[in-house]
């Protein structure tokens, strides 16, 4: 009998672990998901939770109930050490006491920490920025946004401040779908000539995104996608700060520094939402004789090495290609551990590097996306499965983010009449210039604005909800 | 806010496009939309196709 532990219930933790019980006979074998929720969010549907557009529990469900129909061990607590050669996890338990689950094969899905102390004072929990990053943070910050609506109801000129709040933060999509649901909002309430609505990111230039930005055939020309990021923003009025690092946030005041300038420059807000660098989850790796081996095994950010080209990092962007990206994600060392999804220690960026004059880095780090997790945490899936059901002895199911596409729907307006939302499909998601003259094929490759890019978010929210509940059919939706 | 107007000029200049009152009528326009929808469902199975 196998013992396959996953640890987080996010797309990559869920997708995994559903994927694992229709491939691994329930008599033989276990799956075990260790998690501190209680309730699987859809993350991306957050982006309205913050500004009061949906109630927070209709992206939401129980967890429990869907393990206990599929047969998979539900732990309710947070991993805190990785034994790697005794092979088990232990476990702070949400109840109280702690937990040791033994596993032969193990995968780390556990997402990012949202590393708010890496800018003093950024957060809402010891700072003075909102955030959409977790369920509780997005109801708190829809109802901060809605304290600023009444200021401008009764006259008052608002200043909000969105993007990112670290020089090297990534999930500027999230942030671009907040500011672009600020200005509907406010554009439907009558209320957008009150608001002042600034962008700062450490983008090199709106529409990076951290995928190096993209291009687009449009009406028989070739377009660089800044082009429709600048416009959709100009449309509302908003105005932009890209190459931008913030390093520190006090009540009301966003310091930050360019790629252009050291000199820290202010930016005053009433309301902010700034998006924290992503670090990996505070686990320890611990050996037999009790070493502490979590930096041999992790990237610096502590997320977690799989096989990845970790050397690539130094060669400069100039030279990074697709083969530095993993395939299998599977760790190296420790050949019965995985990591899916976020919790991956990417190889390096897919923007081009920059940072300030004296020197602090400035670059999207690359976004790693529900899709991607989800296809990941699959691919992670079936190696495991194979090789449990005898199948094979290595990890042979892929899935590089230079062979992969990636689609993308950034809700820009939530209505199901005036609504709008871009719809962006790339493929492959790192650029790949030896093989097509643009980096992607522009065939697979393209973006759109539009009522109809709503209503596919709209379903999609739906669709994606079915699926992570493991319903009839699950698996015929795709990653 | 104003729109454009606050936007610096050279800003402007670097992608200045914005959309007249026909596109503006695009986007929310049903039947128009009916088929968009239906167009980006292909080809976002098209990114999955070559992905798979
Ligand atoms: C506001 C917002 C909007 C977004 N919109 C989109 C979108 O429209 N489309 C899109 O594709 N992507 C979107 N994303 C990105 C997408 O949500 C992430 O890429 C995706 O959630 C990553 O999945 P994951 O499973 O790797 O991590 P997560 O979803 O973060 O899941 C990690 C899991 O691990 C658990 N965990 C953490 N620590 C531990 C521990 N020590 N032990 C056990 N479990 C642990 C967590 O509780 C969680 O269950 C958005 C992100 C945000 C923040």
């Amino acid at each position: 009998m196998a013992k396959v532990v996953v640890l987080g219930s996010g797309f990559a933790g869920q997708t995994a672990a559903l994927n694992l019980r229709k491939s691994l006979k329930k008599k033989d074998h276990e799956v075990t998901v260790i998690t501190p929720n209680k309730k699987f969010g859809y993350v991306p549907s957050w982006v309205w939770v913050g500004v009061g557009k949906m109630d927070v529990s209709e992206t939401q469900f129980d967890l429990a109930p869907v393990y206990k129909k599929k047969g998979i061990n539900y732990v309710n607590g947070l991993a805190k050490e990785v034994h790697v050669e005794e092979q088990f996890v232990t476990v702070d338990l949400l109840d109280g006491g702690s937990e040791k689950v033994e596993y032969d094969y193990l995968i780390n899905a556990t997402g990012p920490r949202l590393a708010y102390d890496m800018t003093e004072g950024l957060g809402p929990d010891h700072g003075h920025t909102v955030s959409i990053c977790t369920p509780n943070h997005a109801a708190e910050a829809g109802e901060e946004y809605l304290k600023m609506v009444e200021r401008m109801e009764k006259g008052e000129t608002v200043k909000m401040l969105i993007g990112t709040g670290h020089g090297m933060a990534t999930c500027q999509g999230a942030g671009f779908e907040y500011i672009h649901n600020i200005a509907f909002d406010l554009e439907q309430r009558g209320l957008l000539d009150k608001a002042q609505i600034k962008w700062i990111s450490n983008e090199r230039m709106l529409g990076d995104f951290g995928v190096g930005g993209m291009v687009i055939g449009k009406a028989g020309h070739i377009v660089s996608g800044k082009i429709f990021a600048e416009a959709s923003f100009m449309e509302q009025g908003i105005e932009w700060i890209t190459g931008a690092a913030v390093t520190k946030v006090e009540a009301g005041k966003a310091h930050y520094k360019t790629v252009e300038s050291s000199e820290v420059q202010t930016e005053e807000f009433d309301f902010a939402m700034l998006i924290p660098a992503f670090a990996g989850v505070p686990i320890k790796y611990i050996t037999k004789d009790g070493s502490d081996i979590t930096g041999d095994l992790c990237a610096p950010n502590g997320m977690l090495k799989v096989d990845a080209d970790y050397s690539s990092a130094p060669r400069g962007f100039d030279n990074w290609r697709k083969e530095d990206w993993p395939l299998t994600y599977q760790n190296q060392t420790y050949k019965n551990i995985y990591a899916a999804g976020i919790s991956f220690a990417p190889p390096h960026p897919i923007s081009k590097p920059a940072a300030s004059p004296d020197g602090t880095p400035i670059v999207a780090s690359p976004p790693r996306t529900g899709m991607a997790a989800g296809i990941i945490g699959h691919v992670v899936a079936m190696s495991v499965a194979d090789i449990v059901n005898g199948k094979s002895s290595e990890p042979e199911h892929t899935a590089s983010m230079g062979d992969f596409g990636a689609a993308c729907v950034a809700s820009m307006g939530k209505s199901m009449t005036r609504g709008s939302a871009a719809v962006i499909a790339m493929y492959p998601v790192v650029p790949n210039y030896e093989k097509y003259e643009y980096g992607r094929d522009m065939d697979a490759t393209f973006g759109d604005q539009g009522l109809a890019g709503h209503w596919l978010k709209a379903l999609l929210h739906h669709l994606f909800i079915y699926k992570m509940k493991g319903k009839f059919g699950w698996w015929l939706i795709p990653d | 806010m104003k729109k454009v107007k606050f936007v610096p000029y050279s800003q402007l200049g670097d992608a200045w496009m914005e959309p007249q009152s026909f596109a503006r009528f695009t986007r929310t326009c049903v039947i128009w939309q009916l088929f968009k929808f239906a167009r980006y469902n292909l080809q976002i199975i098209k990114v999955l196709a070559k992905g798979h």
